[in-house]
């Protein structure tokens, strides 16, 4: 099982590095939400998978599931969606201001001095 | 009183909430805001003289025992830290009154800044690794909304590359995060220590302290993961640019001090020699930066990059005399770059320009700006009595001690390097003929000034009174030379 999921998480962090390297800002930010899915299912595959029996003290019963990694994805997915959503706007607003969502054309300052 | 650790966090959010209620009364906010960091600096000294008699102060919030709760701790050397950055933020918020204007003033900037305290002295105060992520993740989310605050078309475009850049190193430190407890099993600071201590550090854990470098090189900006740093800095206003000059890098510096000295001490010759080297890069990039600009924002900000490798080099020596001066450069780089960017500031208020080139003759107008940055400059460059001198002293001396002669020298050069930079900027500005010159009214030119000048007399009193202060850095750096006594005031009393 672990390994399905290496090759899964494997999968969706070449998906996130292929689609933030391109121009679009579009996919950049997609890009940034498939990178975070990858590190939420690290977490989940690092913590162990397999514990039959939910974390609650019962007797009779050793093979629990450990908690841990659980709190920690739901925090991480937490401030993942706030970042995409405030990253979201940010790029409509951009798109606006700037007239533009190529990278490109938005490298260097002003002045170039 | 064992909560008075929590308070220099919760009270800048306390206070955030409630002025989140009414954004468009400007003089409630200032009040509000004043009155937040006032007590928050109050508790932060409460706390620091707590620890200074009692030692380490822990926590762990709900009354778990100290491996399984989260910890909050406060040792020497993160109340330092608190302190000065709640000082810097009050500078900062006194400066912003006349210069950040009303529309920004009535459009949450006050809580943003607090919230972003919030966040910076959660992570100094943090005795847990993910909630140290936590708590970066507040002050990034403050720090986006500071550099987009105003949606100038160069902010809007500079704050993309900065959030692209933190929510990939934010998704690679859960990431080590992850590597980190699948190893270990544990996220509490002092008992990853232990665990490490146990197993004997094997190959692994050597691979993350170099994913925990890459994390916190990326937010403390150093050698080549430094790329985003000028760009975005440059774009924001100064009061923010002071801010963030000032506090979010060593955010960055804290952790990496903070896991190289409490977990990954086993294997020095592989993780610290690839710090130092690291570190003196950092200190040459940001040398050839600091002279190539003729903007004077690029100019300080490649100084921070300076900066960060000088306090790097002093953590990568892991003698106590080299900590001791990391943690004294830490403190007086925070003081004396919010200052640097406050003086800036003001001189792009009178020129209406960045550009060396167009400055010219300000001595003649404003003598006492002139002299006041003087002395800041050369508090910068580290002028004996000034405050870079002690800490640079030590840094060099820890180098020698360690056997590093080139490092040192390196150190002792870059000196130079940032002294002809700063000064660079005195000749152009303040010499030569008077080049074209915006009247500030002379009330928002004092109104902006006296903060700048007590934090300039601040920065001259750390250097000037050293002596005073040295059993304060002697403590934080004998935590961070003796990590068993940071284990022993978190595990210990359980």
């Amino acid at each position: 099982m672990e390994i399905v999921m290496c090759f899964v998480i494997g999968f969706l962090f070449m998906a996130a590095v292929y689609l933030m390297l391109s121009k679009s800002l579009l996919r950049v930010i997609i890009g940034t939400g498939l990178l975070s899915h990858g590190a939420h299912l690290l977490i989940l595959t690092m913590g162990g998978l397999g514990g039959s029996a939910p974390p609650v003290v019962s007797p009779g019963v050793t093979d629990y599931a450990d908690p841990l990694p659980q709190a920690l994805i739901l925090t991480a997915i937490v401030i993942s969606f706030g970042v995409t959503a405030f990253f979201l706007v940010l790029a409509y607003r951009s798109y606006q201001e700037l007239e533009t969502d190529n990278m490109n054309l938005m490298r260097g300052t002003e002045d170039h001095d | 009183m064992i909560n008075l650790l929590l308070f220099p966090i919760l009270l800048p959010f306390f206070f955030a909430m409630i002025l989140m209620l009414f954004p468009k009364k400007l003089f409630l906010q200032r009040a509000v805001s004043i009155v937040a960091l006032l007590t928050t600096i109050v508790s932060s000294g409460i706390l620091l003289l707590k620890v200074k008699t009692d030692g380490i102060q822990a926590i762990t919030l709900g009354s778990w025992p100290a491996p399984f709760g989260i910890s909050m701790v406060s040792d020497m050397l993160s109340v330092l830290l608190v302190l000065s950055s709640t000082i810097i933020a009050l500078f900062v918020v006194w400066y912003s009154f006349s210069s950040i204007g009303k529309e920004r003033e009535s459009f949450f900037y006050y809580p943003g800044i607090l919230f972003m305290l919030t966040g910076v002295n959660g992570a100094f105060t943090t005795g847990d690794i993910f909630n140290m992520f936590v708590f970066f993740e507040v002050l990034l989310m403050s720090s986006y909304l500071l550099i987009v605050l105003g949606g100038e078309k160069v902010q809007l475009r500079e704050s993309i590359k900065y959030i692209l850049v933190n929510v990939i190193s934010s998704a690679l430190f859960v990431i080590t995060v992850a590597y980190l407890y699948s190893v270990v099993g544990t996220l509490n600071m002092a008992d990853i220590s232990l665990k490490i201590a146990e197993i004997n550090q094997p190959g692994i854990i050597t691979v993350i302290a170099i994913l925990f470098l890459l994390v916190f090189g990326l937010k403390g900006a150093i050698f080549p993961l430094f790329f985003w740093l000028p760009s975005s800095y440059a774009a924001p206003p100064i009061p923010v640019l002071a801010l963030f000059g000032a506090l979010l890098t060593k955010v960055g510096v804290y952790a990496i001090m903070r896991t190289y000295t409490l977990f990954f001490t086993h294997d020095q010759g592989y993780t610290h020699d690839l710090l130092m080297i690291l570190s003196i890069l950092t200190i040459v990039a940001g040398c050839i930066g600091a002279l190539a600009y003729f903007d004077v924002k690029k100019i300080i900000i490649y100084n921070i990059i300076i900066a960060v490798g000088v306090i790097l080099f002093g953590a990568s020596r892991m003698t106590e005399t080299a900590l001791m001066g990391s943690v004294f450069y830490l403190i007086h780089d925070i003081i004396i770059k919010g200052a640097l960017f406050l003086l800036i500031g003001i001189i792009i208020a009178i020129t209406g320009t960045s550009n060396l080139r167009k400055m010219g003759g300000l001595i003649k107008t404003y003598p006492m700006l002139g002299w006041t940055y003087l002395i800041a400059a050369f508090g910068l460059a580290g002028i004996p009595p000034l405050s870079g001198f002690i800490g640079k002293l030590l840094i060099v001396q820890g180098g020698f001690e360690a056997g590093n002669v080139w490092g040192s020298i390196f150190i002792l050069a870059s000196s130079l390097v940032v002294l002809l930079s700063v000064m660079r900027i005195f000749i152009y500005a303040f010499w030569g003929e008077p080049g074209e010159i915006k009247e500030l009214d002379s009330k928002q030119f004092r109104n902006l000034f006296t903060p700048t000048l007590i934090l300039v007399g601040i920065s001259v009193l750390y250097g000037v009174g050293s002596e005073w202060i040295v059993p304060y850095m002697s403590d934080a750096a004998d935590v961070m030379y003796n990590p068993s006594k940071y284990i022993q005031a978190v595990l210990g009393g359980a």
